[in-house]
């Protein structure tokens, strides 16, 4: 068990000893809204961050345990690797961008551009999500279950979109797909390991139409 | 609301990493006869406040209100059909008219956020509604003048961030419709393109959405009015916005941390506003 207090000890002192040979368990109090705390972390650790946090929180993360209780700025566990970081408030835009792997789990909102480039996080959402989420996503789950703004999945790739409220608008090659028993399976198991309690039924499934994956110039007026 | 000026004066020094070349705020707070109109003046030099308090005591056949305040100083003017604002604008081409109106009162300053609170007092301020601004420049000089918030017209005002990639263009039309841009900052054209929509009849809102047209750049804005505020992002709403609303206030930032230093924060609703929408607070 360790305590940082941010109004007390610099930023680099919390992620130095985040970086070599952390403790079990760490606490951040007075986080302040403070940008890149706990980021780079590569510890089967539990971090504790007591408040609101800036922009990057979590980004990179490796096997790490990170809980925010508070609110989360701009770019929360960006390019996560694996681990879990769990926003108790709303994440700002790009929440889990580009991650590799892990799961991020935010009990409010999250805003634009939610897992947008994701590679295979899973990352799930208790309220709404904004617009241009999982813009050009690889791999991976985003699940929301609340509602999705204007052009969602534009330009997707291969990750697996799960809405339970309504979406704004798909954006360009993103359709509406069936929802086949693996998927459900698959919903079932995020929703659980998040603490949500809906049921995969409520849900439906959007994905790529593939057809924006080579430049086609019969195509040129959907990019 | 009594804690106004130190309220935005926390959030401010919370916001000076982001913004540490200047500082500045709109107050608005009614003066005791809603008659008067409130000049704000800013000098670079150590004026002779006196003197023109003297001139203007003689003009408008009796004293005006008068605060000194660091490099600014508030003039409180009668209005008994003495355009004192022209007659400054005319006589006194050294000053900078900061801001005129019924309730608004403008006050900025180059450098840290921190330094400006305290050289202008801002725990003294109490009022309806402010708003704030600390600057990191990117696209012009670091002056007062460059510095934030825009005047856009009577009891008016604009605060950015982002950058217009088309305000050399625009400030040209400005211009030649007859629009006084002082500046070669950015933001300053957005503030004079509403003042120019006003002045042709658009309300805040018909003008807002003609700039969403008209403006190409990044940009998320805060207007103050006379009792309220609008805010508008762009399309593709790249530069941060987060708003908080409870019973008894909203609050709206960059960054929620500047937010977090309000009372009540903990009962906020907190959201972010969506791209290429206009919001208002208070009547439009």
């Amino acid at each position: 068990m360790n305590d940082f207090d941010l109004k007390r000890v610099p930023l680099r002192d919390l992620n130095a000893h985040l970086h070599n040979d952390p403790t079990d368990e760490v606490t951040v109090k007075n986080p302040g809204g403070r940008h890149a705390i706990a980021v780079g972390i590569d510890a089967a650790i539990d971090v504790t961050i007591d408040g609101h946090v800036g922009y990057y929180c979590g980004g990179m993360n490796k096997r790490a345990k990170i809980t925010v209780a508070g609110h989360a700025g701009p770019g929360v566990a960006e390019n996560m690797m694996s681990g879990r970081v769990r926003v108790k408030g709303n994440a700002s835009q790009y929440a889990g961008a580009s991650g590799r792997g892990g799961t991020l789990i935010v009990e409010g909102s999250a805003s634009a551009r939610c897992g947008i480039s994701m590679k295979g996080v899973d990352i799930v959402v208790a309220g709404d999500v904004g617009h241009m989420s999982a813009f050009m996503a690889q791999a991976g789950h985003l699940v929301v279950c609340g509602n999705a703004g204007q052009h969602l999945g534009d330009s997707l790739y291969e990750a697996v979109i799960f809405v339970r409220g309504q979406v704004g608008d798909l954006g360009a090659d993103c359709i509406e797909k069936e929802m086949t028993p693996t998927h459900r399976q698959t919903l079932s198991r995020l929703l659980e390991q998040s603490g949500f309690q809906h049921s995969p039924d409520e849900f439906r499934r959007y994905g790529s139409a593939r057809g924006l994956y080579h430049f086609d110039v019969d195509h040129a007026d959907a990019y | 609301m009594d804690k106004l000026g130190a309220s935005l004066g926390a959030m401010l020094v919370q916001m000076s990493e982001r913004g540490p070349d200047s500082a500045g705020v709109a107050v608005y707070r009614a003066p005791p006869d809603d008659r008067r109109v409130k000049v704000s003046l800013y000098s670079p030099d150590d004026h002779p406040w006196e003197d023109l308090c003297n001139e203007l005591t003689e003009l408008c056949g009796e004293p005006p209100g008068f605060d000194r305040r660091a490099s600014h100083a508030l003039f409180e003017l009668p209005s008994n059909g003495f355009d004192a604002v022209a007659w400054i604008r005319e006589r006194h081409p050294e000053l900078r008219i900061m801001s005129v109106g019924n309730a608004i009162e403008i006050y900025k300053e180059k450098g840290p956020p921190e330094e400006f609170v305290r050289q202008f007092k801002l725990w003294e301020f109490s009022g309806t509604h402010a708003l704030g601004h600390t600057r990191m420049a990117t696209e012009s000089a670091v002056t007062t003048e460059h510095s934030h918030p825009f005047s856009t017209g009577e009891d008016l005002c604009l605060v950015h961030n982002g950058s217009f990639s088309n305000h050399n263009r625009l400030r040209g039309n400005l211009r030649r419709r007859g629009v006084d841009i002082r500046t070669d900052n950015d933001s300053e054209v957005a503030a004079g393109y509403l003042m120019w929509r006003l002045r042709e009849g658009d309300t805040l809102e018909q003008g807002l959405r003609r700039g969403l047209r008209d403006w190409d750049g990044f940009y998320t804005l805060a207007i103050g009015t006379a009792n309220g505020f609008a805010v508008l992002r762009d399309p593709i709403a790249c530069k941060p916005a987060v708003l908080a609303e409870t019973d008894d206030w909203v609050a709206m930032a960059s960054e929620f941390r500047a937010i977090a230093q309000l009372e009540g924060v903990e009962n906020a609703d907190v959201w972010e506003p969506a791209p290429a929408t206009v919001y208002f607070w208070g009547e439009n």
